[in-house]
């Protein structure tokens, strides 16, 4: 990749659990104020918070451009539930809906539902794969110009462009179509924690934006020819996936850190990589990587949210801009547009209606 | 209090999936777009409304096993879109249509409670209890619940959530929980602490005398179709009968019937906007599916301004799917019969006099006084308002009628509470911890 990219930015929101909304609101729209491809909210059915979707749809009337990345899992929950409260969000933001697709491997998440045992990761990751796969077709499931308010002939929909999508995965099958009329993106972002072995299939299968955790740019860049070429695979073209280097960051009170780097840091709850230091210095970091080629952006999670996050907008991500490293406004207002992803084009109009 | 003061409650259930809502009309607008719920919903708060209610379909509706094209069809999750407009209103309640059937206690208490605390306190959940085979296939368990089971289902399922919301301290520490029953089998630690209401509101809509009996066991609120003066007061007192052996007091359960107006700026102006919108809701297309409902045969080849079929209806017919039986069709297609004989009426004429469903028709006085007449007369406590147009089809209500009401003494000018169980006059539930 030339070292011309646009470089793309994102930002963890969550932190010791809160459950008013104002919190959540008053990080994002900072986040917005950097202009920010997207927040995430991590979420768990295993500890302490509040639903991340629900919170993300709250905050989005009272924000207008920043993409919108709730945590939803798939252990768990129903694939048609889930696809359409995803859509869902991506109504209510107008487009800037994301999914963060994760698992719950634990007994512990398995006894608050009773229903099927924990279960090893690599089968809840393909799993995973099957809800999203299930919830992509959903969202195809009706065509873009499927209403038609037809006053001649009393139809308010044109049925043929409605469609059955018979999903059939190993643990669960849909019939279709969807609740929700097709999104306004098309399919929301679907970003996957690409880190660990049994996600990374199902990321390069399935997600638009993957995070992978690096200590060296060297380690970032192969992980991300890894993915691509595992993209590749499953035929889906090489502009089709944003890897960004997920980065906890901890701002600490310093403007510049004494020995400014990669650490490797305390054992955080999402384990890997740590930066400890100041502003200047992780714009500096981030300017190394994405002009080396390592990775299309970062994902940042700052260690103490409203603080982090303060110094990351005013800080990092101002010199960045003011470097023309990074944008300064929105030219798009989705966030299929924020990150450079073209909307997809559905796979039922293109069989032209033999579906 | 005395009966010529009693408080109505009010509440705006958005146009949507029916053949109610006429989406032929210039005046309306999208029915999934972002705007067209805000509108409504600050439309309601304007007037003063207890909540906003939104319904819940599972599974696109189909006709002769093809999907349904004649009305609304296409609507958003409901829990995410009440998310949304709790940042965009501050007072009205945001209640939820969700199934009993196909979801679990520990996630929907989770999302139930994390709305209570986005829009401090002014959630609530209409339980609802559809538990067919077609609404099964599109989820992991399929249709697998036996009619007779789904009220146990979701009465545990009630129970455990309020265990679930119960299992923070009031002073916000999460203790463990562990519920053993007949549908569930669960423990662990809940995420969300005590939310505003302590208990999000909850509604029942379900007319069978084992949903009557879960609503005056369960519920704050009851959802009915029971619209008219008469069927108003025979369920009202029925229900309200029912309360007693669970040591509820009548106050502890509304009863807010399902209802639509039609306004005008005299009566007979009223009554002529109406027509026309029967004539709306009822297309020729819509009127010959009606017939097809009943009969269940394909009716296609025939007029719908012509008389009605003397064939008879077929037997046991699977015709409709995602709908609630029409019942007796034998009988139904009896009557219908008679009454088109009767008035010499045309198949879409029969339809437009059987199904209808128009309640408070009249000026804006009138309207308000009919209203204010059922409550005096133990037929409601106040009403679910089934506007016909998106977004716009409550205005006129709040506009012209509220304010009729206010001046009477039966509605609210201000909200007096933050929650909807303020609103509702409804008491916090007793932490049992
Ligand atoms: C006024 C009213 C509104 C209802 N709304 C819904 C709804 O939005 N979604 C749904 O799945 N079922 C809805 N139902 C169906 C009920 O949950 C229930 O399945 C049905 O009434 C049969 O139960 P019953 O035999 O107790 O009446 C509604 C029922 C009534 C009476």
């Amino acid at each position: 990749m030339s070292s011309t990219a646009p470089l793309h930015l994102a930002a963890e929101i969550g932190g010791p659990p809160r459950y008013d909304p104002g919190h959540y609101t008053g990080l994002a729209r900072l986040a917005e104020h950097g202009a920010l491809d997207f927040v995430t909210l991590g979420d768990s059915f295993a500890r302490p918070g509040p639903d991340a979707l629900a919170v993300l749809s709250r905050v989005a009337p009272a924000t207008g451009r920043i993409g919108l990345v709730p945590t939803v899992t798939t252990t768990h929950t129903e694939p048609f539930h889930v696809s359409s409260a995803v859509a869902t969000l991506d109504w209510v933001s107008r487009g800037r809906a994301g999914w963060q697709a994760d698992v719950s491997t634990t007994g512990a998440e398995a006894r608050l539902f009773g229903r099927r045992p924990a279960a090893p990761a690599d089968e809840l990751w393909r799993e995973a794969g099957d809800s999203a796969e299930a919830g992509a077709r959903l969202w195809d499931s009706w065509e873009d110009d499927a209403e038609i308010r037809d006053v001649a002939t009393g139809r308010f929909i044109d049925r043929d462009k409605l469609h059955y999508i018979d999903f059939e995965g190993a643990s669960f099958t849909v019939r279709g179509p969807a609740i929700v009329p097709r999104p306004p993106q098309g399919r929301p972002v679907i970003v996957v924690d690409g880190t660990s072995g049994p996600a990374r299939e199902t990321a390069a299968r399935h997600a638009d934006v993957v995070l992978v955790r690096a200590t060296t740019p060297e380690q970032a860049a192969g992980a991300r020819t890894d993915l691509r070429r595992r993209a590749a695979a499953y035929g889906r073209g090489p502009g089709a996936l944003r890897v960004l280097v997920a980065l906890t960051v901890d701002l600490g009170d310093a403007e510049t850190a004494p020995e400014p780097g990669l650490e490797s840091g305390p054992p955080l709850a999402a384990g890997g990589s740590y930066y400890r230091g100041g502003p200047v210095d992780l714009a500096e970091l981030i300017t190394r990587w994405h002009r080396g080629g390592a990775a299309d952006g970062f994902h940042l999670t700052p260690i103490t949210p409203g603080r982090d996050l303060e110094r990351i907008v005013n800080g990092t991500v101002a010199l960045l801009q003011h470097r023309s490293l990074f944008r300064t406004f929105y030219p798009g207002g989705t966030l299929r547009e924020h990150l450079g992803l073209a909307r997809p084009a559905n796979r039922y109009a293109f069989e032209g209606g033999r579906a | 209090m005395s009966t010529a003061t009693r408080q109505m409650h009010l509440a705006a259930h958005f146009p949507g999936v029916n053949n109610t809502t006429v989406w032929a009309d210039p005046r309306s607008k999208s029915q999934i777009d972002f705007s067209s719920f805000e509108h409504l919903a600050r439309t309601a708060e304007r007037g003063r409304f207890d909540f906003f209610f939104l319904a819940e379909g599972l599974r696109l509706r189909e006709h002769n096993g093809r999907i349904h094209d004649l009305d609304v069809v296409g609507r958003p999750e409901s829990l995410t879109v009440l998310a949304a407009l709790a940042a965009v209103t501050d007072r009205l309640g945001l209640a939820a249509t969700v199934n009993a059937t196909f979801n679990e206690p520990y996630e929907l208490a989770r999302r139930l409670a994390t709305l209570d605390h986005l829009s401090e306190g002014r959630a609530a959940w209409n339980v609802v209890t559809s538990f067919d085979a077609f609404t099964g296939e599109n989820f992991r368990r399929g249709g697998y619940l036996d009619r007779a089971d789904r009220y146990t289902r979701a009465a545990e399922f009630v129970a455990t959530a309020r265990e679930l919301w119960d299992s923070w301290t009031p002073d916000g520490t999460p203790r463990s929980f562990t519920h053993r029953g007949q549908h569930f089998a669960i423990e662990g630690e809940f995420t969300v602490p005590r939310s505003p209401q302590g208990h999000p509101v909850v509604i029942q809509a379900g007319d069978s005398p084992d949903g009557r009996e879960f609503a005056a066991s369960t519920a704050d609120i009851v959802f009915t179709r029971h619209g008219t003066l008469e069927s108003g007061r025979e369920f009202y007192a029925d229900v309200k009968a029912r309360l007693a052996k669970y040591g509820r007091e009548p106050g502890e359960l509304k009863i807010m019937p399902g209802v639509t107006f039609v306004l005008g700026d005299s009566d007979a102006e009223a009554q002529e906007l109406a027509a026309e919108i029967r004539l709306q809701q009822v297309s020729p297309q819509n009127a010959l599916l009606a017939l097809e409902q009943i009969w269940g045969r394909d009716l296609s080849a025939y007029d719908p301004d012509g008389p009605l079929p003397d064939i008879d209806p077929g037997p046991g017919s699977s015709l409709v799917q995602g709908r609630v039986g029409p019942g007796d069709v034998l009988a139904v297609a009896a009557r219908w019969r008679a009454l088109s004989k009767e008035k010499g009426l045309s198949i879409r004429q029969t339809v437009i006099e059987t199904t209808g469903r128009q309640s408070f028709i009249g000026s804006p006085r009138t309207v308000a006084e009919q209203l204010t007449e059922f409550v005096a007369a133990d037929a409601a406590d106040g009403f679910i308002l089934v506007p016909h147009l998106t977004p716009g089809g409550l205005d006129d209500f709040v506009d012209r009628v509220v304010p009729l009401l206010q001046e009477r003494g039966v509605f609210r000018s201000e909200y007096t509470g933050p929650t909807l169980r303020s609103h509702l006059g409804l008491a916090e539930p007793v932490w049992k911890g």
